[in-house]
């Protein structure tokens, strides 16, 4: 009886001794799986164009009807997308979404993608609905720009950019009109920024 | 045979005349010291037992109130004030207010007699050895709340008392589930009361007094846990059942019946039966202590002796440990094996034991 009972102590005993296996969460947080379904990302071309050509095909794709597209033509003098319409709004209520991705995998341009981030909490419902500014990669271009070096730009840093990247003309400006974006190869992961 | 005789301790005590008003502060002052310090023990030994379970789990245990998680109980202090003191419409409305009272009542009381260092002798020459207290022209200062020649007895009586919480907080919830918790509370105290009387007949029958001082002093050298090692398991296991610890915690069974004597408990009604467990731990841990492991005596001959009180807390806050480690590794017993166990194991080794000791002495 006695060295079934000092077996369990010692297996306790063990247990107390090494390290605990606790992440703690909001300060620590474990890395995301490469092909997480989490909150969806809106890319943009390398040149800082919007992939999102505002086809609507997501929201004709999405099960539960999360998904909002209105569509606006391009302007070409500044183009925010490279085809001839770009999306005004895009909303996801993220409430609703079920995070199937289908989405992404309708989408004839890649533009949307199932990001890496899974903390979807908030206090307030309304603000669980994604708008463009939410979704909208950010461009590392403003970025470099916003530093003073605008490679190929040539915008001066004292002009600044609108970092709300969403907004619906923000189309960076100064950029050769009718240039073609470099679309990158199909295959391989999307270069996803995780968000800030 | 002539040895044997002595066994009959005669305490030669030469007090100096000391006023009344000094005694009754003196009095004062120390129990609401051991009151504040049992408080902040038992409110730090449930922090301590939640970490302890935490790390056995391979968890942190709690860490975001304080530094370290070193406020929790104060946190939990405050919520269970705050809390709705819910209760049953059929209960006992008196019982049911003076069971949780009682509980806490009981744990506290049974530490009067505990010594946490030997007698010293303030202002004045002499102190305290084995059979002899003298301080003339001082103050002669106990460490404990009451010197009493029949201090195990007084415990013993007093921490019978914490059945009576039990059972009436039981029965006053008008709860089957707060019943069957008290019932088996009831016989598993009385049965296991049993155990622990006969455990500790051993060192009383080795140090020949009844007065919980003397039987450390005559503990130097050796301590009772050499000579009565089963004496002391005895002890120990008794323990765990008297404190409704985990192995034998059937009155509180929370798979069976919730929570058993306390299901109905709510806020700091129910803080107080809590906290009656932890001083009760407190309790049974500073008496294995004093009986068996040398009291305030220092672990080994080259360790100071004036540091007493620390010796004191450190052995007794070994078996605190050992306590909350068992309990986080070992299930529960059935109610048949657990009364099995008390009267047909322990019960028989603890008479067999005194046998032994008693004939041990008698030849001596």
């Amino acid at each position: 009886m006695f060295r079934e009972l000092l077996g369990g102590l010692r297996a306790t005993a063990r247990a107390m001794a090494s390290r605990p296996i606790t992440i703690q969460y909001p300060e620590e947080q474990r890395p995301v799986p490469p092909r997480a379904r989490g909150r969806h990302i809106l890319h943009r071309y390398d040149n800082g164009l919007e992939k999102c050509i505002g086809c609507e095909l997501c929201a004709g794709a999405c099960p539960v009807g999360c998904i909002y597209v209105q569509a606006a033509a391009n302007d070409p003098a500044h183009p925010v997308s490279p085809g001839e319409r770009y999306a005004v709004r895009y909303e996801i209520n993220l409430m609703r979404c079920i995070y199937c991705g289908y989405c992404t995998e309708a989408c004839p341009t890649e533009a949307i993608t199932m990001g890496p981030r899974l903390d979807l909490v908030d206090y307030k419902r309304e603000r669980l609905i994604a708008t463009k500014d939410d979704l909208l990669e950010a461009w590392s271009g403003f970025t470099t720009m916003s530093q003073g070096v605008a490679p190929g730009l040539g915008r001066p840093a004292s002009q600044p950019t609108p970092m709300g990247a969403g907004s619906p003309h923000s189309g960076p400006a100064g950029r050769a009109p009718g240039l073609r974006p470099v679309i990158p190869a199909a295959s391989g992961d999307p270069a996803d920024t995780p968000p800030a | 045979m002539g040895q044997a005789a002595v066994s009959v301790v005669t305490l030669a005590v030469v007090r100096a005349p000391v006023s009344l008003p000094l005694t009754l502060v003196v009095a004062l002052v120390k129990g609401v010291l051991v009151v504040f310090a049992l408080a902040t023990a038992a409110a730090y030994l449930t922090l301590l037992e939640r970490k302890i379970a935490a790390r056995i789990q391979l968890r942190i245990g709690p860490n975001r109130v304080g530094p370290g998680g070193l406020l929790q109980p104060a946190a939990d202090g405050v919520k269970l004030i705050f809390k709705e003191k819910a209760a049953p419409a059929g209960r006992d409305r008196v019982l049911f207010q003076i069971a949780p009272a009682l509980a806490a009542g009981a744990a506290l009381f049974a530490f009067a007699t505990i010594p946490i260092n030997r007698t010293i002798c303030v202002g004045g020459h002499g102190g305290a050895g084995p059979l002899s207290v003298s301080c003339a022209g001082g103050y002669l200062l106990h460490w404990d709340l009451a010197n009493v020649n029949i201090g195990l007895l007084y415990i013993l009586a007093v921490t019978s008392m914490g059945v009576y919480a039990i059972f009436l907080g039981g029965w006053s919830s008008n709860s089957k589930y707060s019943l069957l918790g008290a019932l088996r509370s009831s016989a598993q105290l009385i049965s296991y009361e049993m155990a622990v009387s006969f455990a500790i007949v051993g060192p009383i029958l080795l140090a020949g007094t009844l007065n919980l001082e003397q039987m450390v002093h005559q503990q130097q050298g050796l301590w009772f846990i050499f000579l009565q090692p089963l004496g002391f398991l005895l002890y120990f296991t008794a323990a765990f059942a008297e404190t409704n610890r985990l192995p034998f915690d059937l009155p509180e069974a929370e798979g069976e019946l919730g929570a058993g004597y306390h299901t109905e408990f709510a806020g700091m009604r129910f803080g107080l039966f809590f906290f009656a467990e932890y001083i009760n731990m407190v309790t049974v841990c500073s008496i294995a202590t004093v009986l068996f492991l040398g009291g305030w005596l220092a672990p080994v001959w080259f360790l100071p002796s004036w540091l007493g009180p620390i010796w004191f807390v450190a052995k007794a806050g070994l078996l605190l440990f050992v306590m909350m480690w068992v309990r986080w590794t070992f299930p529960r017993l059935r109610y048949d094996r657990l009364m099995q166990f008390g009267w047909k194991v322990l019960l028989p080794l603890g008479l067999a034991n005194i046998v032994v000791t008693a004939v041990f002495v008698a030849v001596r």
